[in-house]
């Protein structure tokens, strides 16, 4: 199982008009991500970096190229489409954590299951379970605003993790974080992607935590600069 | 997401908003109140005018002169005159009618142990008590003989009794000047109370022949400004408006196909005529409510505005959980509806105590409005407010449902 390709990008490009003038964020970008894989998204601002980890995420479309995400060609979809491709396959974790500030650790963890349609009981049952493989059983009647930033990020995988997508999407995961729980979030992504076999992509541009990874895409002026 | 989620998440989200959801609110609050209460009072203005259009009695024709339909022009008509009366009391020749009166409308201040008021003076027959239906408190009414002899006697209502001499009681055999010329007071007129319009109790009524010879009018000598008529019943009062319109075009010598040049106006006529009148009025009442419930709707747009704004991480963050354009559109409409429909249901109950309050300070200054509020008003508010939260949701909820995820997550 390990040889399946869960992301296959072929010619992947992106253009922006801001006016007259085009911008190429992207300028035919290939690659293969096989199942189970730990990858590093890296280069400086302005490279591209954010572009492919949006169209990988499903939150945009590329211009052109192909893209097939776990078996199904989502280059072409519309928007709603996209939303149900996200939620069943997708999961996202934030530099700034992006929960809400009003409900609770469970109520966040939820939140993908709601709009998959889930009964109130497997919610209930798959959003405990999510929050206790990332630790934070005596915290799930909590809001962010009383937990850590650590803990919150926790809460974020957690609800990253709930609907058990293909690939979990993490955009600087520890940046906003002091090094300790830094360090303790980057074991926890690796531990569940063992433990879970999820694919992990990890957009960064710290060299220690690439360094954590299996393979690194090198990005420069929307180009593939090598893979390491 | 079922309703029921929808809802739930609408309710966490504007309490935790609950000074701004609360002002919100108070916009359709204002507004619907606003509808519901003008519409109460209209209602109650309606109910009052025609509590004392019933009074006038069900069978009672008036006859003036002219025709009042504004189509039809008549250069001169003629005017009603005494004779005319006599010709109708003829009850050969008008069977569905009991008793004829006339009665003509002086002017000019009435004055009493250096008191004066201003006051309605009507020169009317006897049978006038009976056909407005009248009671003598005190004394007794006018007679036969005063109007054969024109007398110099009058009966006064009961305001007049107590604006002159600040009393009701003992006044027979006192004087009052009208136009200068001296009445003996035979009796005073039961209070009717209420009745907004054309109140009996503010009145003066002298023997009309009296009023012919003694005192200034309009007209001449013989004139009367109106004759009315009682019919046996009231389901007579078609057959006694026929009887008397022939009777009044052969005595004015009207050609067959020639408009009257009088009217006659029954009970239903005047109730008809002020109930078209009233409605437009309640009509009129509940559309500036209806501009305040407009304004409140604006002010639910511009907050869920303002909320799409405030909340575009928080849509970007939803869509990339899987959130469809349907889902963020169903929240935000979730939301300005329970704005609308609490401040719905908070308006009927401010809308009955503005009822409450406008019955007590009506009753307490002697004009009787019930203020109603009826389901129907009640229904149509809910709704309305339903429907003003549901038009001026749409197109911030479109707007938040149309975000596109990488732009609203990049959003400070």
């Amino acid at each position: 199982m390990m040889d399946t390709s869960v992301i296959e990008a072929t010619d992947l490009k992106k253009v922006y008009k801001m006016g007259e003038i085009e911008v190429n964020a992207l300028a035919g970008v290939s690659f293969d991500v096989k199942k189970g894989e730990v990858v590093a998204i890296m280069g400086p601002s302005g490279s591209g970096k954010s572009t492919l980890m949006n169209i990988l995420g499903c939150l945009d479309r590329p211009t052109d190229g192909e893209y097939i995400l776990d078996g199904e060609p989502v280059a072409k979809l519309k928007d709603d489409q996209l939303a149900e491709i996200r939620n069943r396959k997708v999961g996202f974790v934030f530099q700034s954590f992006n929960l809400l500030a009003r409900s609770t650790a469970l109520d966040n963890v939820e939140l993908p299951l709601r709009y998959a349609g889930a009964s109130g009981k497997v919610r209930r049952e798959r959003a405990r379970a999510a929050l206790e493989a990332v630790g934070l059983t005596d915290r799930m009647d909590h809001k962010p605003t009383e937990l850590s930033g650590g803990q919150q990020q926790r809460v974020a995988i957690a609800r990253a993790l709930v609907n058990d997508p293909a690939i979990l999407m993490a955009d600087e995961p520890t940046g906003n974080l002091d090094s300790k729980s830094g360090k303790e979030i980057m074991e926890l992504l690796l531990k569940l992607n063992q433990e879970r076999g999820t694919t992990l992509i990890i957009v960064t541009h710290d060299p220690a935590i690439a360094a954590h990874t299996q393979r690194v895409i090198h990005l420069s002026d929307g180009r593939l600069e090598y893979l390491q | 997401m079922n309703i029921g989620q929808y809802f739930i998440e609408a309710i966490e989200s504007l309490t935790s908003n609950k000074l701004r959801s609360g002002l919100t609110i108070l916009g359709i609050v204002i507004g619907v109140a606003a509808v519901i209460s003008m519409m109460a009072i209209g209602q109650g203005a309606q109910n009052s005018i025609s509590s004392s259009i019933n009074n006038i009695g069900t069978n009672v024709l008036f006859i003036s002169s002219g025709n009042r339909n504004q189509n039809v022009h008549i250069s001169n008509p003629k005017p009603l005159l005494l004779s005319d009366v006599t010709a109708l009391s003829d009850t050969s020749q008008v069977p569905d009618v009991v008793y004829v009166t006339a009665s003509l409308r002086i002017n000019g201040n009435v004055s009493a142990e250096g008191q004066t008021t201003s006051t309605e003076v009507m020169g009317v027959s006897p049978a006038y008590a009976t056909v407005r239906n009248l009671a003598v408190a005190d004394g007794e009414f006018l007679t036969e003989a005063n109007v054969t002899s024109r007398s110099a006697v009058a009966v006064i209502g009961s305001d007049v009794a107590t604006n002159l001499f600040n009393t009701t009681q003992d006044l027979v055999g006192k004087t009052i000047r009208i136009q200068g010329q001296q009445f003996k007071v035979i009796g005073v007129l039961e209070s009717k109370g209420g009745g907004g319009f054309g109140s009996q109790d503010n009145q003066i009524l002298i023997p009309i022949t009296t009023a012919q010879s003694r005192l200034t009018h309009r007209g001449t000598a013989n004139e009367v400004d109106q004759i009315l008529v009682s019919a046996v019943s009231a389901d007579k009062t078609d057959a006694a408006t026929a009887e008397v319109t022939a009777i009044l075009r052969s005595r004015h010598k009207l050609a067959d196909g020639a408009a009257d040049d009088f009217t006659i106006l029954s009970q239903s006529d005047l109730l008809s005529t002020a109930s078209s009148i009233t409605g437009t009025l309640t009509l009129f009442l509940g559309g500036v409510g209806g501009i305040s419930l407009l304004v409140g709707g604006i002010g639910i747009m511009n907050i869920m505005l303002v909320s799409v704004t405030e909340r575009t991480r928080e849509i970007g963050l939803r869509k990339a959980l899987g959130a469809r354009r349907r889902d963020i559109r169903i929240q935000f409409l979730m939301e300005s509806l329970l704005l609308s429909l609490l401040g719905g249901a908070i308006g009927v109950l401010l809308a009955w105590g503005i009822s409450a309050i406008i019955a007590q300070v009506a009753s307490s200054s002697g004009t009787a409005i019930n203020p109603v509020i009826s389901i129907n008003a009640v229904l149509l508010a809910t709704l309305f407010s339903a429907a003003v939260g549901l038009f001026f949701g749409l197109y911030p909820a479109n707007r938040a449902s149309n975000l596109q995820p990488v732009e609203a997550l990049r959003a400070e």
